[in-house]
């Protein structure tokens, strides 16, 4: 086993940990906030806070 | 559930048209340029060079010259719609806007399509890049190169995953060193400073144009690696501070970096190597600007171009996972896809669901698809979004003049760049034809009946009402 071979472990590793990291937010996201807010972004946000700067 | 209210005091003004989680504005214009160029600094490195195995050195700079005129029109274009529609989704949104809905379901596809494919092809080429260190520092045997290539993809996505301000800051840093490194090489081998390695009448006598003028033509097919994803700035649209500066400002510089790279590269390339083996992207010179550094035999110049390399690999697919999932998020956000991937992290600010459902089809592809169906892939969807620009332009233009809407950039000469845009798209098309006509049809008859099941099947659920948000006054001739 050289270097290499220890680094390739590492890869799988570090991988799993990562996925792991991202796959435990989501999961713990999820079941914090309600979707309402979650999927509650809309387009335009700048553009409507412009118009409503103008309207005062 | 946890008491959420980002409408207030404490939040950055988030509140209009209900939004109580939304993309965060934290970019500015560097961001923009390291989102672009950062996407295609990689087409520098490698995948250029199959231009020359096409036509010729000479075909090369042709094609490179080219498609910069092609791309040119494309920033151009770019910044001026996208100054005035400055949401996440980039082409998707300004389709949608402009043209229609089956458009943008369309455009919003080729996308996707494009930056997950090339983030696919990234990750292939830095497993590559680790098993040819593990060869240089004396490892025996080969090298299982998955592992890197999934940790390239986990590690970015997590990045992206984490917030978009570091995502992007990460990209400019690398970026800037990828570049400096073709100048640095540049002014190293050139005789700008010191002795210079250039051959270029030596190389190029008797070999001007090996395949005639069809070469040329073919070489366009690969003339489009030297900027292929320079579009991709306009994703950051809903999270830069001032679209209407940062976006024209970010993406002009970014092009005329990538003019200037890409000249370079194929100055410096096409003086130290032979034609047939710089073409030779496979069996010959796979990293065409390390094996020029290679050849300067300076051990320093070596070791630059080696860390340009893999920080190009990664500032691209870094790119690509960002401009994927923004465009997904905006398509599942207007439900042309389930409304489920419109959903923002409360605490990072990120397209969440988005970036992992991205993760596993990039990974199928990485480990399971050859590199060159890959990247042609790629090509052709970022090709078919290229012929939808002049065309969204000149719509643009006619439906709101002027002096209708003010836009953060007015680009010059219109309708000459679309027109030329047209143009070259066309000629390039017949370039893709000749060297993957099957991939061409095949693609065209996926997207056929996507169109069909959209059209047919998935319109019903769009939110229609609400999905055009722009306060822009009624176009001309309605």
């Amino acid at each position: 086993m050289d270097l290499w071979n220890w680094l390739e472990y590492g890869a799988w590793g570090l991988s799993a940990l990562l996925g792991l990291h991202m796959l435990v937010d989501w999961l713990k996201t999820d079941s914090t906030y309600s979707e309402d807010v979650l999927t509650s972004s809309r387009e335009g946000e700048l553009e409507a806070m412009a118009e409503e700067h103008k309207a005062h | 559930m946890a008491d959420v209210d980002i409408t207030s005091q404490t939040m950055d003004g988030m509140g209009p048209h209900g939004t109580k989680v939304g993309l965060l504005r934290v970019l500015g214009p560097a961001h923009v340029w390291a989102l672009g160029v950062g996407i295609v600094l990689v087409g520098e490195y490698m995948g250029w060079n199959f231009a020359v195995g096409k036509g010729g050195a000479y075909a090369a700079l042709i094609a490179c010259w080219f498609a910069g005129i092609l791309y040119s029109c494309v920033a151009m274009i770019d910044s001026e719609v996208t100054s005035t529609v400055a949401s996440a989704g980039g082409q998707y949104t300004q389709a949608k806007h402009i043209i229609g809905p089956l458009m943008a379901f369309n455009v919003g596809l080729y996308l996707v399509f494009a930056y997950t494919m090339l983030e696919a092809a990234n990750a292939i080429t830095a497993g590559y890049l680790f098993s040819v260190v593990a060869q240089m520092t004396g490892h025996a045997g080969d090298l299982d190169q998955r592992p890197f290539i999934i940790l390239v993809i986990m590690f970015l996505a997590w990045l992206n995953y984490r917030g978009v301000l570091a995502t992007l800051t990460f990209n400019l840093v690398i970026t800037a060193i990828a570049f400096c490194a073709i100048i640095i090489l540049f002014l190293s081998t050139s005789g700008v400073l010191g002795g210079g390695i250039m051959e270029h009448a030596a190389l190029f006598e008797g070999h001007e144009l090996p395949y005639g003028w069809i070469g040329v033509l073919a070489a366009m097919h690969f003339g489009l690696w030297y900027y292929l994803g320079i579009e991709g700035t306009t994703q950051a649209a809903e999270e830069v501070r001032s679209p209407a500066r940062s976006l024209p400002f970010g993406t002009l510089a970014g092009i005329m970096t990538l003019l200037i790279a890409a000249t370079l590269t194929w100055f410096m390339c096409s003086g130290v190597l032979p034609w047939e083996y710089l073409g030779d992207g496979v069996n010959g010179s796979v990293a065409p600007l390390f094996d020029t550094a290679r050849l300067s035999g300076s051990t320093g110049l070596l070791w630059l171009l080696g860390f340009g390399t893999l920080f190009a690999t990664l500032a691209s697919a870094n790119g690509c996972i960002n401009d994927a999932s923004r465009a997904w998020f905006a398509m599942g956000r207007d439900k042309y896809l389930p409304g489920w991937f419109g959903a923002v992290h409360p605490r990072y600010r990120t397209p969440y669901r988005s970036i992992v459902f991205l993760v596993p089809i990039a990974l199928i592809f990485a480990l399971g698809a050859p590199l060159d169906q890959v990247i042609t892939f790629s090509i052709l969807s970022g090709l078919l979004g290229y012929t939808f620009m002049p065309l969204n332009i000149i719509l643009f233009r006619r439906k709101w003049p002027l002096d209708t809407i003010k836009r953060g950039y007015e680009h010059p000469f219109h309708p000459i760049p679309a027109i030329t845009l047209l143009a070259i798209c066309s000629i390039t098309f017949f370039a893709v034809f000749l060297g993957y006509g099957t991939q061409l049809v095949a693609m065209i008859g996926f997207y056929i009946v996507v169109s069909l099941w959209f059209h047919f099947w998935r319109y019903r659920f769009v939110n229609r009402g609400a999905q055009f948000t722009m306060p822009w006054p009624k176009p001309r001739g309605y």
